[in-house]
């Protein structure tokens, strides 16, 4: 027993190391608040939660201090669109939970619920994490239903990774979508009403004692109810311009529900529209080629024509590299997107978008200490994190991939003396 | 390269490319000998033209020689197509009167880019079912194959690519064969046909694939369906390549001997193959576990062949010793990695870790966006590379972009570096090319201006774009 005590201990060290008050002192500091940004300031880090964020230099006593002068100090970034946790490997190796292809409890896939899916074991956590990511929305990317279920925010570090279940809906309302819905938008769009008609009229969620014919199940009913009340947002994807001016069109009809627009390739096209309806993106703004006839106004414009409408823009989608979302956010930045606007997309707009504002992708007093400490501008690719505290614990800086390159780098270095499973540490 | 007895194959059916499928005349006259049945090597000849560009310098710029120099403050004087001269500040240049200066004040320039793995033209946008024509999958062995018969010209990725700093780039056929057919490389100066397009003099290159992909597309096919039975496929495809080779070389030893010998019915297969174990074809290679690849090191010392370069090559790292000692280049993304079990294991270092073992590192795209910034790709491996203690310059590492890759596309003589007498392939950048913000200004192509970043008047746009509501994203 006491054996398996210390290994565990041991495990704990390896990808955290505790700390309770922690002064991240002299960095260009990225508040993401009312504070706005700060050319030297210190982030005072108590219980796992940010205490406060004080223009200039201070170093209370007891208090673990990270000198972070010339270098620049934002909230963890959030992964804004991902299936991290549900897949390690995509193709031909196992599990994947973020599709889903036939399931008796639903029938329009709004009951899918991945919070029960994720994996904090997965490699991708600490690969990602290392980064400057430490948390994200996860979501079931393909199904055979209408919707893609409902997703969560996780954190990346730690064994809890739920931080938010039943975080939001997906939905394709676009080329992918009709096919779900049987090859038309003529029919996506009336099975999208008609589903969520159903799930408006019928009454509190029904129970095996009376009967129920209903397009969706009782259980997809009560999630949907979730996303007429507004409870939780409703992610659309879209990317040719009728479809977004479909989106916007829905907007109209369901002003309760709080719409998102995912993926968006033609949406610098409605711009205006989108802002005044409040509907913010989720966007990949390297996306800049006619890959089907849905695209054909992509641009690398797309994310700046789209700030300066006044749409708020959330860079970031893909999974296993979602931690290029900084550079994604760059790229947005060295065609018209301010860089200000960069950053927010990568932090406070996802916070924003996902319900968790006020603890996460800011720093402010009572935000989960998510911070990150890098070299230089996150969005500039030869920069990158040096320090990374999740939940106000600063993480070991190392992955299975820092281990797979020290252990190579050594046998390399070292002619390859010894048989390769030998090699452990660089030192 | 020696050539011992097998590797004149080709070299004996080149003698006499001038002649169209035929015969030569000298043999006319031995009444009793049919026509010498001669294979036309080049059958869909270049006919690209560079866009004319009159004499251009460019002054106090910093140049990155692409050969391991960095030049601040230097000149570059390119004239009829050519690099004329690249001096050091201070160093006088004659011009001649006609040249445009540019004043390259705070900004760099660098050979064009070369991407030795693109699939533009035979995976194009739009990525309809009616436009795929990269993957040949109907049998494991399609070395028949040729990429240029796929490639359409119209695809907008070509114009994205060159505002990316791409001059030059290999579209190869895809991954699910074990031979998936030869390769094709181009000038990137989108034009009516592939012919316009095709790079003059560069020699073919042949796709192979290792590991998954031809597993997973045949194992219900009637196979291969394992690792062993893909190495089955190829060693089989090597000896049926060497007996047509004797073959030939039998015809052309008794035909030389003023004997009439009836001519092998030519196999188009084979044909490729066998160019292969002669030298004339480069071989590329996707392979992405150490293990494999150093199989296949073995597998071309077996059949007496090279291979140029692996694609892919997510574990080099593991075996940047083995390939420095075989000759092997890598061309290599810089963070790809967990998409599939043999790309399980990629580190961020790969392209540092095997430049700096002494083995030949490329950077490559493999994809639409990504050629559109393997200047940010080959930044992020070089500071990935530093930070873990693997220190190489910038200069050095542009080697990546192009010297590299022109090497592996045996192109390098005429391109891929910025000294006197190449082809003037250069971009003009706004910055420092390692950074994020830093765009391509200027790109020439044989000293043609194929691309200016202020001027969309001169970007070029695809008839798939045209009229459409982008219009090749310059609106």
């Amino acid at each position: 027993m006491k054996r398996i005590g210390i290994v565990i201990l041991s495990l704990m060290f390896s990808t955290a190391v505790l700390s309770e008050n922690i002064a991240i002192v002299g960095g260009k500091v990225h508040t993401l608040s009312d504070q706005g940004t700060l050319a030297s300031a210190t982030v005072l880090v108590s219980g796992g939660e940010i205490q406060r964020v004080v223009d200039g230099i201070e170093k209370p006593p007891g208090y673990t201090v990270i000198d972070a002068t010339g270098k620049v100090v934002t909230p963890g970034l959030i992964g804004a669109m991902t299936s991290l946790g549900l897949v390690e490997v995509s193709s031909s190796s196992g599990v994947v939970d973020a599709s889903v292809e036939h399931s008796p409890v639903t029938n329009t896939g709004a009951a899918l619920d991945v919070s029960f899916a994720v994996n904090p074991d997965s490699s991708l956590m600490g690969i990602t994490r290392l980064e400057g990511m430490t948390s994200a929305a996860t979501s079931i990317l393909r199904s055979d239903y209408m919707f893609n279920g409902m997703g969560a925010v996780i954190t990346l570090g730690g064994n809890s990774p739920i931080i938010k279940p039943r975080a939001f809906m997906s939905v394709d309302v676009g080329s992918g979508g009709a096919e779900a819905a049987g090859g038309s938008r003529a029919a996506l769009w009336v099975t999208l009403e008609a589903i969520l008609a159903e799930a408006e009229r019928a009454g509190d969620v029904q129970g095996p004692e009376k009967a129920w014919y209903g397009i969706n199940t009782r259980h997809d009913v009560a999630s949907l109810k979730q996303v007429l009340s507004g409870d939780i947002p409703l992610l659309m994807r879209a990317d040719r311009v009728a479809d977004i001016r479909q989106v916007l069109a829905f907007k109209q009809r369901h002003p309760s529900v709080k719409v998102v627009l995912v993926h968006g390739v033609e949406a610098w096209r409605e711009a205006n529209a989108l802002s005044k309806a409040n509907i913010p993106v989720i966007i990949d703004p390297e996306y800049n080629l006619p890959g089907g006839f849905d695209q054909m106004g992509a641009t690398l414009a797309n994310a700046a024509r789209l700030h300066a409408a006044g749409v708020k823009v959330a860079i970031g989608m893909d999974t296993h590299n979602i931690r290029l979302a900084a550079q994604h956010a760059g790229n947005a930045v060295a065609n018209g997107l301010p860089h200000e606007a960069g950053i927010a997309s990568l932090t406070s707009v996802p916070a924003e978008i996902l319900g968790v504002e006020n603890t996460l992708g800011v720093l402010k007093t009572g935000a989960v200490a998510d911070i990150v400490v890098w070299s230089g501008d996150p969005l500039e690719v030869t920069e990158a994190a040096e320090v990374v505290i999740s939940n106000g614990k600063v993480m070991q800086m190392e992955s299975r991939q820092t281990k797979l390159r020290d252990r190579y780098l050594l046998l390399q270095q070292t002619g390859a003396e010894k048989p390769s499973q030998y090699y452990r540490e660089l030192n | 390269m020696k050539l011992h007895s097998t590797k004149r194959f080709i070299a004996l059916a080149c003698a006499f490319a001038f002649v169209a499928v035929g015969c030569t005349s000298e043999k006319q006259d031995k009444a009793q000998q049919s026509q010498k049945v001669v294979i036309n090597p080049n059958p869909y000849p270049s006919t690209y033209k560079a866009i004319d560009g009159g004499p251009t310098l460019i002054t106090n710029v910093t140049i990155l020689d692409g050969v391991g120099n960095k030049i601040e403050g230097g000149s570059i004087y390119f004239v009829d197509g050519k690099v004329q001269a690249v001096v050091n500040s201070g160093q006088s240049l004659n011009t001649a009167e006609n040249t445009t200066v540019i004043d390259g004040e705070g900004k760099w320039v660098t050979p064009g880019i070369i991407d030795n793995h693109s699939h533009l033209g035979v995976y194009p946008s739009p990525s309809t079912r009616s436009h795929s024509d990269g993957n040949e999958m109907t049998n494991p062995v399609t070395a028949q194959v040729w990429a240029e018969h796929s490639v359409w010209p119209q695809d907008p990725g070509f114009g994205r690519a060159l505002a990316g700093g791409v001059t030059a780039l290999q579209i190869l056929p895809g991954s699910a064969n074990l031979f998936g057919g030869r390769s094709v490389v181009l000038k990137n100066v989108p034009n009516r046909t592939m012919q316009d397009m095709k790079f003059p003099g560069a020699p073919y290159g042949i796709k192979m694939a290792c590991g998954e992909n031809p597993k997973r597309v045949y194992g219900q096919k009637g196979g291969p369906m394992t690792r062993m039975g893909n190495v089955a496929g190829y060693r089989q495809a090597w000896s049926d390549a060497q007996d047509y080779m004797r073959k030939w070389e039998r015809y052309e030893k008794e035909y030389e001997a003023g004997k009439d010998p009836k001519a092998p019915k030519r196999d188009l297969k084979l044909e490729t193959l066998a160019g292969v174990l002669a030298g004339e074809i480069r071989v590329h290679m996707h392979c992405y576990r150490a293990d494999e690849m150093t199989v296949m090191m073995d597998l071309m010392q077996e059949f007496d062949y090279h291979i140029g370069t692996f694609h892919h090559a997510v574990e080099s790292y593991k075996i940047a010793d083995k390939l420095k000692e075989n000759n092997v280049c890598s061309a290599m993304w810089a963070d790809w990695y967990g998409f599939k079990m043999e790309a399980y294991d990629g580190i961020r270092e790969n392209i540092p870790a095997v430049h700096s073992s002494g083995a030949c590192a490329i950077v490559h795209s493999d994809s639409d966006l990504g050629i559109q910034r393997l200047n940010q790709e080959a930044a992020k491996a070089w500071s990935d590379g530093r930070r873990a203690g693997i220190d190489i310059s910038i200069e050095d590492a542009w080697q990546w972009l192009s010297a590299n890759p022109a090497k592996s596309l045996g192109i390098f003589e005429k391109t891929g570096s910025l000294e006197v007498g190449k082809q003037a392939d250069i971009v003009l950048w706004t910055a420092n090319p390692f950074s994020t913000y830093a765009k391509a200004e200027e790109v020439y192509i044989d000293g043609g201006l194929a691309y200016s970043l202020n001027d969309t008047s001169t970007w070029p746009v695809s008839d798939f774009e045209l009229g459409q509501v982008g219009e090749g994203d310059r609106k």
